[in-house]
């Protein structure tokens, strides 16, 4: 009767890996997935690392933009591309007036701002009056707005704005030119401000990791409540553990002759990446952030009990559009090219691929999600084509699994996902 | 606690919804500390006067009401649910107003989180202020205890007993500081009886620290229980207010319904044992999670109104959605000698069984489909009824579905504004009929029906228990009827089985004592009875 019925069982490991197997079956499977990649790819490490870390710090920021929406219970924002389009409006205008450098940054991040807060409102409304539909409805959205991105820059550009620039504008003197290049502009104006090697990152990385293990070691003695008590054992554990590891491994690199010493890496785009990870801890422990979960889980409920759940929503929108644009600002200098039709268009399929890759769903998702995610998703990207020049003696095969893989993944984890939601619906 | 004055006054309260008056010069008056029962049908005008009192936008949308508000002997306008909040009208509301990914104190605390207290957070703006997770934790632990809840305040509510979730949105209500009045919607409508008495010591409880309560219910015994004063309401009149001590059940009932109930039809006793047996289950187990049937053996005769009781939890629901295949099982059954295959609801249908469930909303019906529709479908996949057979395909035929659901409207008095109108638009009642009606079409051998009275008023209860004996002595169905109520088995069945941890307790006559009854649902009755025959 025991396995018939299922209750007071003693869960057994097994049962735990098996659960846990369940619960992550996407990111599992796409550790595996990377790791026959990178071994048939024959890359060496630092090359492997050196372009990883280049695309973390390229593409973290527009994966974590998208944590809140999810809390807010609106699925998948693929209206993201809204915010990328706001931040390359404010490129465009940068560019033309030839503002250079850390300044030209700091007045994209200035313009870009108000944009993307005018194209978060109205996404938040228009999905507002789509509920139960906002993924569809956002992905449509950013399809729609494309058109209008386009009208605006290849044919408006030149002839109903004025604006004369020969480097920008096609020769016919209508329209931007297809691609911008950055270089000498905006190319490299955070990552550049200062770069370190990767060893002393890892030491510093370290370093924090073990004062923030230390700092739960002290809230530990102190006495923490019961609810508490795994969840800041488990913290000081592994921090400390982490951090240790991080600053002996920058000593054997440093004492080594390896490649890894020549790495440098763009620390104050990292640092900024690290504090949006922190903002997105912050809000969601913030009022508001209790009002995001309330409305993502059941938005009659929070109704009643009188939260505002249209005006919260119409919020979280706004902050990802904002975080979108920004993110698509150090996505661009990472760069180097502004593909002006172009750059846009699969900045919301890619990052959202990321963030499932990282075992998040449509209702769930975290920063270690995010942060995970993208590095499994560039790994994918780094080492695909490669792997499939020495496999099929083809790069164009790895190059056709990228694209596979960007879109493959939305379907295969959203599909994975209500399979496992109709394994638990069973058990219960 | 009792005060003279009154906290609320409700006086003269009318409302009309696009011309039809809904209420008519409605007064409600309520003193500090008292519980006070709001009586009526479905439909009498309860709701639409809470509604008012919440200032929900359905009252304002539609042009609002007349009458006066009085709240500590101030007229007050109540425009929004916030505002009723604000002036300290709580509700516990009959459908969980729970987040289950929340843990117990999140649920107290919903949207009245507590901030911390430090020089930063000062600065913030209010919606980026630090949530105080541990103040919180305390004061909810401090409403757990006014009522005597045991359960840790950090778990998480989904999974827990149903019970558990009432007392948490009861908790909610008294955690918050200038509560004035409180009301209780049919709280004790999805409890067993141990967790409604729990919940009716728990009001006498905060009525005594000076909480007005205002407790909508349709049990008779549970107002005589707490109530210190009664209002009855009837198609939106004000019928009577009085105090609990002149009046009784009967007579509430009676006011309540307008008519005078005749004791329900009584048959004659049938000489049942003699007849072939219907259906036969050996070493029968369901595994239902709550509800688990274990080793149950039983015997049910043909053309018998066979009653399962018990308290919940026992396994009495999980009988008929085992026989049904909704639920793993194992065993064996015999429908009409031949064996059933089991774990196949399709089977089943297919053997002349039929079955309305006790999850009527969830299971039993498609909430936003026609009546005609949920009346036809299941026929239509199992028993090619109502469908136009083109050999390649095949069309529903929509005369013979309209044709047929007007008949059943007819039959089983289904109130509806015609076969077109979506099921969750209808009352409880009318919402049961409609199942029932369903279950007919299958022209079933053998009716199983699970809880059918829950959640609907006197009257459409007498209607629903008349129309199961009219099957059974018509048409000669086997009728296996599971209720929680024990009063309404008794009055129409030929036998009632127990069921207790699983099994049959025994099998007793509905005119056997309510000792037997007691004993029997407690568990106790084989052990004492073998005692004394030693």
């Amino acid at each position: 009767m025991a396995e018939l019925i299922g209750v007071n069982k003693k869960a057994t490991i097994w049962d735990k890996i098996k659960r846990f197997s369940l619960n992550n079956m996407v990111t599992i499977m796409f550790v595996i997935i990377c790791y026959i990649g990178f071994y048939y790819s024959e890359l060496s490490f630092a090359f492997f690392v050196n372009d990883l870390i280049t695309r973390i710090a390229r593409n973290a920021f527009l994966v974590l933009a998208l944590i809140i929406p999810v809390l807010a219970g609106m699925g998948l924002n693929f209206a993201i591309v809204l915010g990328a389009m706001a931040g390359q409006v404010a490129i465009i205008m940068v560019t033309h007036w030839g503002i250079v450098g850390w300044q030209g940054f700091l007045i994209c991040v200035v313009i870009s701002a108000p944009i993307a807060i005018i194209f978060g409102y109205l996404t938040g409304k228009l999905l507002n009056k789509t509920k139960g539909q906002e993924m569809i409805t956002s992905l449509i959205l950013g399809f729609f707005a494309n058109g209008l991105y386009q009208l605006v820059f290849l044919i408006m550009v030149g002839s109903i704005i004025p604006m004369e620039n020969e480097t920008l504008l096609l020769s016919t003197g209508v329209g931007l030119r297809v691609s911008i290049d950055l270089t000498g502009g905006l190319k490299y104006a955070i990552d550049d401000l200062i770069r370190w090697t990767l060893p002393r990152t890892l030491m510093m990385i370290g370093c924090v990791s073990i004062l923030i293990g230390g700092f739960n070691i002290y809230k530990y003695t102190k006495g923490v409540p019961n609810y508490l008590k795994s969840k800041v054992k488990l913290r000081m554990i592994n921090y400390s553990i982490a951090g240790l590891a991080f600053v002996i491994y920058s000593f054997v690199i440093t004492n080594g002759s390896s490649l890894l010493n020549n790495i440098r890496v763009p620390i104050v785009t990292m640092v900024i990446i690290g504090l949006l990870c922190l903002f997105n801890i912050f809000i969601s422990k913030t009022k508001i952030g209790q009002d995001f979960r309330t409305v993502g889980q059941d938005r009659h409920v929070a109704t009643v009990s009188g939260i505002k759940s249209d005006k919260i929503r119409v919020t979280a929108i706004v902050i990802s559009t904002l975080l979108a644009a920004w993110g698509q600002l150090f996505f661009l200098q990472n760069l180097g090219t502004l593909s002006t039709y172009g750059s846009h268009e699969q900045v919301g399929m890619f990052a959202i691929a990321a963030l499932l890759i990282g075992g998040a769903s449509v209702t769930k998702a975290n920063i270690g999600h995010a942060l995970l995610g993208t590095v499994l998703f560039h790994t994918l990207f780094i080492v695909s084509p490669i792997a499939g020049k020495n496999l099929f003696g083809d790069a164009q095969l790895g190059e056709y699994f990228r694209a596979f893989v960007a879109y493959g993944v939305i379907g295969l984890s959203l599909g994975m996902h209500a399979w496992k939601k109709q394994l638990q619906g069973k058990k219960l | 606690m009792k005060s003279q004055e009154s906290v609320l006054k409700m006086s003269n309260i009318s409302k009309e919804y696009y011309g039809t008056r809904v209420l008519n010069n409605i007064n409600l008056e309520i003193r500090a500390g008292e519980i006070h029962a709001l009586l009526g049908e479905n439909g009498a005008g309860k709701s639409t006067l809470m509604n008012i009192l919440f200032g929900m936008s359905v009252i304002h949308s539609t042009g609002g009401f007349d009458g006066e508000i009085e709240l500590d002997g101030e007229k007050v306008d109540i425009n929004s649910p916030l505002q009723a909040m604000d002036l300290g009208i709580g509700m516990v509301h009959q459908e969980f107003m729970l987040i289950p990914g929340y843990t117990i104190t999140e649920n107290i605390k919903l949207n009245r989180e507590l901030i911390k207290k430090d020089f930063i957070n000062n600065l913030m703006p209010t919606s980026l202020k630090q949530i105080d997770l541990d103040e919180m934790n305390k004061e909810a632990r401090k409403a757990l205890d006014t009522l005597d809840i045991g359960i840790e305040e950090w778990i998480k509510v989904a999974g827990l007993p149903v019970g558990y979730m009432q007392f948490i949105e009861i908790a909610r209500e008294i955690d918050k500081q200038n509560i004035k009045v409180l009301v209780f919607d049919e709280p004790t409508a999805v409890l067993t009886e141990s967790e409604a008495d729990n919940l009716l010591k728990a009001m006498k409880k905060i009525a005594r620290s000076g909480i007005a309560i205002i407790f909508i219910t349709h049990r008779l015994d549970e107002v005589m229980e707490v109530a210190d004063n009664i209002t009855i309401l009837r198609d939106g009149q004000f019928i009577t207010r009085k105090s609990k001590d002149d009046t009784n059940v009967f007579e509430m009932a009676e006011l309540m319904v307008g008519r005078q109930i005749e004791s329900l039809a009584k048959h004659e006793a049938k000489d049942i044992e003699n007849q072939p047996v219907a259906v036969s289950l050996r070493k029968f187990n369901v595994a239902m999670p709550g509800e688990e049937v274990r080793d149950l053996n039983l015997d049910i005769y043909k053309g018998e109104i066979f009653g399962i009781g018990g308290l919940a939890g026992q396994g009495k629901i999980g009988i008929a959605n085992g026989i049904m295949g909704l639920y793993p099982s194992r065993g064996n059954v015999l429908i009409d000698g031949q064996p059933l295959a089991l774990n196949n609801p399709k089977e089943s249908i297919k053997r002349n069984l039929a079955f309305v469930s006790e999850d009527r909303r969830g299971v039993g019906l498609l909430l936003d489909t026609s009546i005609e529709m949920n009346i036809a479908i299941t026929a239509m996949q199992n028993k090619n009824k109502f469908l136009r057979d083109y050999k390649l395909f095949s069309q529903k035929s929509h005369r013979q579905i309209r044709t047929h659901a007007l008949d059943m409207i007819k039959q089983l008095d289904i109130r509806c504004t015609g076969p077109e109108q979506i099921v969750r638009r209808l009352s409880g009642g009318n919402q049961q009929k409609v199942c029932i009606a369903r279950a007919l079409t299958l022209d079933p051998m053998i009716l199983l029906v699970s809880e059918p009275t829950r959640g609907i008023d006197i009257g459409a209860k007498k209607l629903v228990l008349d129309t199961l004996i009219k099957l059974n002595k018509e048409l000669g169905i086997t009728i296996i009827i599971t209720s929680s109520e024990l009063a309404e088995l008794r009055s129409i069945c030929h036998r009632i089985a127990i069921v207790s941890e699983g099994k049959i307790e025994g099998i007793l006559m509905p005119d056997a004592s309510d000792t037997d009854y007691g004993l029997m649902m407690s568990g106790e009755y084989n052990k004492l009875k073998s005692k004394e025959v030693i």
